[in-house]
């Protein structure tokens, strides 16, 4: 198993692991995966009043490829708009961390993370509908 | 110590030191197996893919068509068991001359439904081409023809072989067992499906062989288990055995021309003294169409156990047939074949030089053997 | 006194050879001693008496008769021969096979291939605890059974079959019984004048012998079969044909007699040793021991730690060299076929890691586990978001979860 130097990095120190209030109605979660496959990622976001992601959070059960690839996009979140976040796909994470082909789901999986975590915060800010 | 001199190259050879040392660390510290993916795995499985380079470079192949198995015999029966496996309708044919590692398991893939047909070789040990034309006439499974007799030295027309036997559909295996080392091998050139290697001929360890074959070739491994050797050979690897092995090939990559050229020398010198004595020489009459470590011979009326035995008690380890079917007495099936008379052939006794013989050895063998043929035929005399 | 990394503790996969093994081989790697099987020279000789004092000394560490010893290239070999040779031979009694789950590949792939050719098999399913139950054995035996094979030490978690119970029930109903005894030489006491087997292999480089060497008992009274897989030169009786690596059979004779003499001082100080690895693991939360703690040998620990994903586990303890409870397959992670026979989920069989303790595994080197362990276990259950739902009593069958 040969794994990049960046997904070393960011397995041996992940960056923003950890958990945000998720009834804050300003914090989106979004957790995809399955214990059976083998990856479950919990990716967290917080928004401020300008729509700006000031914050992201994760925990990661997964190889140190879906670790790398939910660490990176904590990274990539902050400060990104909403719409910013929404464009980023998981071919630029594959890049990133020069995933192998066997590796590729566990970018899939993050960029899933982040449409969850967005589906939520957005369930969240329009009551009305979600009430509908 | 033992200080007599040996002369049977093809039945074994000693170590060289030089793979020795590269064999060392992997009887030692680096003991991993290489199924493992922890680091200590990790060592073993390149240091085999390495060895797998080398072996694949001394014979034209490619690394990935290289099987290492536990040596020759192995290597041999997985061809002919596994080939024709997955044709089950095909006959298997095979030369006259063939080893019992060849032999042995095409005669039971008869309990399987294959017929065996031999093909016949001309007096000088070579295959019949019309025989095999006339025997390829059935639908056949596999050819096989040992590239270089263990005991005549004698080479086959493998490349023209393989041709005729493609020609027919059918897959063309070579046990290249006695050719590895002593002549230039390759695997694209020769044209054959399946070629059997052994490292302990080629001055490499015990327990190491390969069977170099053409990926397109469906085969039925031998071994079931644990799936190494890409499913073909299971068991754990013999690491040490298989470095040994590669580390073998390099050297003769390297040294090929100048260790035949040693060995013919003395080969050729030899058969000057032994037709000044009256010998007769088995095989091809043109040296060159012969491995140029070996004589294969018999002098008339000298049994040739005795000779070997009385050699021996002078310090000089030559063979009376191959290695393999010594604790038989039969004349040499090789020379049966090629329609030696019986009484003849029972004299047989094989000289392969290989490496460390000296052309001062050579000179006091050619005197021992004089003066044991001069006492062994007076004890004849007088028992007569 | 501080350690050297990796540790090695996956004496289960190979073991280093032993010193004076290797020093025992190597006058027949450098100096010349021939081809065995050529009577008709001295070197011939000389190599001839070492292996059958090699053959000897494996007969002893199992009280056998060095002329039921039949040499091969490895306990794949052996396994393939006893399997394959015996059911061939004796197909006319019948063509149904018995065997187990947790059986090593190379049984359980041979059993396979006589499938292929037309016999019938059971693999029977152990108990949770990895042991075989007498009763479900008995029944699974046909009058049409012609063999069944058990293996006397399980390879991944170490626990020890009632081979002489389960070789009685073979002998009452007229079957052949092989047992793979290729990670039991040196850890468990055999002696195959009472026990009711009739085929066992053997491997040299699970107890400190040579890669490339192992050996078949086949009973000679009464007297048991085979159709040789191996055909050529006719040697070992024609059982199995091939020029013998006279230096490997040298190894492992050494190899085995250094087992019988060592055995029981050894096996005390590594049970010592694997008490101490596993009390120092317990009493983390959700760990599971695979596999019966009792009847086991005190070579292995295979134990299972919760919530923590399999291949980043790996990546986690790369200090140690050990195995883990997944197979590498080239594209994904296959969890041990011998944990899920025990019934344990794809998740806890993921997070196994085996570690098997040896003759050259130090105190300080099981220290040095436990603390890494211990700190990398803590460090993947921070990341672990299955940890934090655990911790917060949700139950992580009652979700819903996405599959990808």
């Amino acid at each position: 198993m040969a794994y990049s130097d960046k997904v070393l990095d960011h397995y041996e120190n992940p960056r923003n692991v950890g958990t945000l209030d998720k009834n804050d109605p300003h914090v989106g979660t979004g957790m995809v995966g399955a214990p059976a496959c083998g990856d479950v990622m919990k990716l967290q976001i917080k928004v401020n009043d300008d729509g700006i992601i000031e914050d992201a959070k994760f925990k990661t059960y997964g190889c140190g490829s879906a670790i790398a690839s939910s660490s990176l996009v904590t990274e990539w979140l902050k400060g990104k708009s909403l719409d910013q976040a929404a464009q980023i796909k998981n071919s630029a994470i594959v890049e990133e961390l020069a995933l192998p082909p066997v590796k590729i789901h566990c970018s899939v999986l993050a960029e899933d993370a982040i449409k969850a975590a967005l589906a939520d915060l957005k369930a969240k800010q329009t009551p009305a509908v979600a009430a509908a | 110590m033992n200080s007599a001199v040996y002369l049977d190259h093809n039945g074994t050879t000693l170590l060289d030191p030089r793979v020795l040392q590269a064999m060392m660390p992997y009887l030692s510290e680096q003991h991993g197996n290489a199924t493992s993916r922890h680091v200590f795995g990790r060592g073993a499985r390149q240091a085999i893919d390495h060895a797998r380079g080398q072996v694949a470079d001394a014979v034209g192949a490619h690394p990935s068509q290289v099987i290492f198995t536990a040596g020759g015999t192995e290597a041999d029966n997985l061809a002919i068991c596994g080939i024709p496996a997955t044709r089950p309708n095909g006959q298997i044919a095979m030369s006259a001359i063939e080893h019992p590692a060849v032999t042995r398991p095409a005669f039971a893939m008869r309990s399987r439904g294959h017929r065996v047909a031999v093909i016949a070789v001309d007096h000088v040990g070579r295959v019949e081409k019309n025989h095999l034309d006339a025997i390829l006439e059935k639908p056949t499974a596999l050819v096989s023809v040992m590239l270089a007799n263990n005991e005549t030295g004698v080479i086959q027309d493998i490349a023209g072989i393989a041709e005729t036997t493609r020609r027919h559909g059918a897959f063309m295996h070579t046990d290249a067992v006695q050719g590895l080392g002593k002549i230039k091998l390759d695997f694209t050139a020769l044209n054959v499906h399946a070629m059997s290697l052994s490292a302990h001929k080629i001055n490499g360890p015990q327990g190491a062989g390969a069977l170099v074959l053409d990926k397109r070739v469906d085969i039925q491994p031998l071994l079931h288990g644990g799936g190494q050797e890409k499913g073909l050979r299971s068991g754990t690897e013999n690491v040490a055995a298989i470095v040994g092995f590669g580390a073998a090939c390099e050297l003769i990559r390297h040294e090929l021309v100048q260790r035949t050229g040693a060995v013919r020398q003395l080969r050729d010198q030899l058969e000057l003294g032994l037709k000044a004595l009256g010998a007769h020489i088995f095989g091809a009459a043109s040296s060159n169409e012969r491995l140029p470590n070996t004589s294969f011979f018999a002098f008339p009326e000298i049994e040739g156990e005795t000779l070997v035995m009385a050699l021996d008690r002078k310090g000089f380890a030559v063979a009376s047939g191959s290695a393999c079917s010594s604790d038989s007495t039969e004349p040499s099936h090789v020379l049966l074949a090629m329609g030696v008379e019986p009484e003849l052939a029972r004299g047989a006794v094989r000289v392969s030089f290989g490496a460390g013989n000296s052309r001062q050895q050579l000179v006091a063998f050619l005197q021992v053997l004089e003066n044991e043929l001069q006492r062994l035929k007076r004890l004849t005399a007088v028992a007569v | 006194m501080s350690v050297h990394t990796p540790i090695y503790l996956d004496y289960s996969a190979t073991t280093p050879t032993d010193p004076r093994v290797a020093e025992a081989m190597i006058p027949y790697l450098t100096q010349h001693y021939g081809n065995p099987a050529s009577r008709s020279h001295p070197f011939g000789w000389t190599a001839e008496k070492a292996v059958e004092n090699a053959r000897e000394e494996v007969a002893k560490l199992v009280n056998a008769d060095p002329r039921e010893i039949v040499w091969t290239s490895g306990a794949t070999e052996s396994n393939n021969l006893a399997i394959k040779g015996a059911a061939n031979f004796y197909s006319g009694k019948g063509k149904h096979i018995v065997t187990i789950q947790t059986e090593h590949k190379a049984v359980i792939d041979t059993v396979r291939e006589l499938e292929r050719v037309g016999f019938e098999a059971t693999y029977l399913a152990p108990e949770s605890n990895g042991l075989v139950d007498l009763e479900k054995f008995r029944a699974a035996l046909r009058p049409d059974t012609v063999l069944a094979s058990v293996m006397l030490v399980n390879n991944e978690i170490g626990v020890i079959q009632d081979i002489e119970a389960i070789g009685n029930i073979c002998r009452e109903q007229g079957v052949i019984f092989h047992v793979d005894a290729a990670q039991a030489t040196g850890k468990v006491a055999i002696d195959l004048e009472k026990l009711p087997v009739d085929l066992m292999s053997f491997s040299a480089h699970k107890t400190y012998g040579p890669k490339g060497i192992g050996a078949l008992y086949v009973r000679r009274k009464p007297r048991i079969r085979l159709e040789a897989q191996m055909h050529g030169g006719g040697h070992e009786r024609g059982l199995r044909s091939g020029t013998l690596a006279t230096h490997q059979i040298v190894g492992m004779g050494e190899a085995f007699r250094i087992a019988r003499e060592e055995m029981e001082l050894e096996n005390a100080r590594i049970r010592r040793l694997r008490d101490r690895l596993l009390a120092g693991l317990q009493d983390i939360e959700e760990v599971y021991v695979n596999g019966d703690i009792k009847q086991r040998v005190p070579h292995n620990l295979n134990i299972s730690f919760n919530y923590v994903e399999g291949e980043s586990l790996i990546m986690a303890v790369k200090d140690i060299a050990v195995s883990s409870g997944s197979a590498c397959t080239s594209a994904s992670l296959e969890p041990s076929y011998v944990l899920r026979a025990l019934g344990r989920s794809d998740e806890l069989a993921h997070s196994s890691i085996r570690f098997t303790i040896g003759r050259f595994t130090t105190e300080e080197e099981i220290d040095y586990t436990i603390d890494l362990m211990r700190k990398k276990i803590g460090k993947l259950r921070e990341l672990s978001p299955l940890w934090e739902m655990y911790q917060d009593g949700i139950d992580l069958n009652s979700v819903q979860w996405a599959a990808h």
